[in-house]
């Protein structure tokens, strides 16, 4: 195929790509959005087969039969509440698989025309080291990510006096180790910098806590993307650039609405620490005398048939209990008595963003009653039960009135504006910000014990 | 070398290989970012899971350079990385695009969820 033809080729699996991310706009035009994705994919592949220098067609069938083998097993069997592990595990693969790449073309540059062994190109030197720098902190840092959402490494932050410090010298290290590399072409160097950026992937995760992880993955699918643009630059290919810098935009945008829904700076998520046990000791000696007011599935039952309006504010504890079948159920029978029910979704809801969206869209609620905060915020006052299943500190008016709270400023639903505020809850804990939350001590909010599925359940029963 | 000479090399270049590489790739990706900037805005916040999943399948495009580097007839150490490559990010491909399928596949509206 000729150079011509196969630019050509990249050029329109490129526009596939964003044609891909464009149907994303509406749930209507999202699947053949995928397609697009699966079509401009297939082209891309194709047209590298179909290069001169691409031969070794057994070795490459095999690559991709066991790749694609375990791609597909993988992403079948996984269940929804999973989905934040499993999109940080897959980012780790890129990452490894860029650093590959850079040390393939690396040892052989001449198969990519970047010049020879132990004589390149001064600019390709530039772009392969920060595309393998890139993409080892990509690999560790969303394997460090992965443990923590799976629970395998601790969702505490992990603090060290002068952590920072260190970051920024492993940080600055790589840089001149790059810069030494372009001017000595040292193979020591190449595996000094790969080293380096494997330990720094690690050292930048640790530090954040398991609810910013919706940030870290977001952050870390950015990474990935400017990881592939690297690797674009040193191989002078058009089509991972324009992908790199899709990817790339994407999740520095997912990460700064996160950011937003928290009301907490980019740079606050990412020097860590937050969520720690001194918060939590501080906002546990405040609330020794005041009551709560308990009740039964039963009670939660008959308020809600009673009721016009029910608006369902679900968080990670509802993912946790994989409690999303049980509550549209629940939901279904109130509809079935003429009650409205309305889904409120906060931006940080949950452990990636769009999660809990996905959760009620496996438990077929239609999208139409799934609101975000913005849309929703203002109808609490005219609601008259807000039920809250498995999220905290999203509904914690502290957030607009007491200053010095860790989470001051953070846009929150205004569930105690309704008329009744049903707290499904296990234990009268904090939350993950570590804060008292004043909903549970209201007039107008009874709480909920137990598991809440077990909960969503009961109340089902009650209402047969 | 004359400077004649060298800003004759320079026409030359210019005339025969268009403009630097690399100026061209910086083109293509500043352009690429404002086109990501203003598609990822546009996308629904009730789809920024199936957003995650579709370019995490898409970033996997560089198994075009892990195919390359896979390539050559002949074994060598850059082959191995080549080959492991191509495995991984055939694993993201697959398993990306299928996870946003799977995803996908339930946003339902209320016409087609009363029907399931």
């Amino acid at each position: 195929m000729s150079a011509t033809m196969s630019s050509l080729l990249y050029l329109v699996s490129g526009v596939l790509f964003i044609l891909a991310l464009r149907g994303l706009s509406s749930p209507e035009t999202a699947r053949r959005g995928n397609r697009f994705g699966m079509a401009g994919m297939l082209i891309a592949v194709t047209t590298t087969l179909a290069l001169p220098q691409v031969e070794s067609y057994g070795l490459i069938v095999l690559a991709i039969t066991i790749g694609g083998g375990i791609g597909t097993v993988l992403a079948l069997r996984i269940q929804m509440t999973a989905l934040p592990q499993l999109v940080a595990a897959f980012h780790s693969l890129v990452g490894l698989a860029a650093c590959f790449v850079a040390t393939a073309a690396y040892f052989n540059p001449e198969a990519y025309g970047i010049g020879a062994r132990g004589a390149i190109s001064m600019g390709s030197l530039i772009e392969m080291g920060l595309g393998l720098a890139i993409g080892a902190i990509t690999f560790t840092g969303s394997i460090i990510a992965f443990g923590k959402l799976q629970g395998i490494v601790s969702g505490k932050p992990v603090t060290f006096t002068g952590q920072h410090m260190l970051n920024l010298v492993i940080g600055l290290g790589l840089l001149a180790a790059i810069a030494m590399l372009v001017m000595t072409n040292d193979d020591a160097l190449f595996w000094a910098i790969f080293a380096a950026a494997l330990v720094l992937g690690i050292l930048i995760i640790i530090p954040i806590g398991g609810a910013d992880m919706p940030v870290v993955v977001s952050m870390l699918n950015s990474y990935s993307g400017w990881a592939a643009c690297g690797i674009g630059f040193t191989l002078g290919n058009p089509l991972l650039i324009i992908t790199g810098a899709l990817v790339g935009a994407s999740g520095a945008i997912l990460s700064y609405i996160m950011c937003k829904g928290m009301n907490r700076s980019f740079f606050n998520v990412i020097l860590g620490g937050f969520g720690g046990d001194d918060a939590v000791a501080a906002a546990s000696s405040s609330d020794g005398d005041k009551t709560v007011k308990q009740g039964s599935a039963e009670d939660a039952a008959f308020i809600m048939e009673n009721a016009d309006s029910v608006v369902i504010v679900p968080g990670y504890g509802m993912a946790v209990a994989q409690a999303q079948h049980a509550l549209r159920e629940m939901g279904d029978m109130l509809k079935a008595r003429g009650v409205t029910v309305r889904y409120a979704i906060h931006p940080v809801a949950g452990r990636m963003p769009g999660h809990m969206n996905v959760l009620l869209a496996e438990a077929n609620v239609p999208y139409e009653d799934v609101l975000e905060l913005e849309e929703i915020n203002r109808d609490f006052a005219q609601t008259d039960v807000a039920f809250v299943i498995g999220a905290n500190d999203v509904t914690n008016p502290a957030a607009k009135t007491d200053p010095s709270s860790p989470i001051y400023g953070m846009p929150i639903l205004d569930v105690e504006l309704a008329k009744t505020v049903l707290f499904i809850k296990r234990s009268m804990a904090s939350g993950y910000a570590g804060v008292q939350n004043d909903v549970f001590f209201r007039d107008n909010t009874m709480m909920l014990f137990g598991d809440a599925k077990k909960m969503c359940e009961e109340v089902v029963q009650s209402l047969d | 070398m004359s400077l004649t000479d060298t800003s004759q090399k320079a026409v030359d270049m210019a005339v025969h290989t268009g403009i630097d590489p690399l100026l061209f790739g910086i083109t293509v990706l500043v352009l690429a970012c404002f086109i990501g900037y203003y598609v990822v805005w546009s996308v629904t916040p009730a789809l920024h899971s199936p957003l995650m999943g579709v370019t995490n399948a898409i970033s996997s495009v560089i198994v075009v350079g892990a195919l390359i580097a896979a390539g050559p007839a002949e074994s060598n150490f850059a082959q191995i990385m080549g080959f492991l490559a191509v495995i991984l990010a055939s694993v993201n491909i697959f398993g990306g695009f299928i996870v946003t399928e799977r995803m996908l596949a339930m946003f339902k509206g209320k016409k087609k969820g009363a029907g399931k």
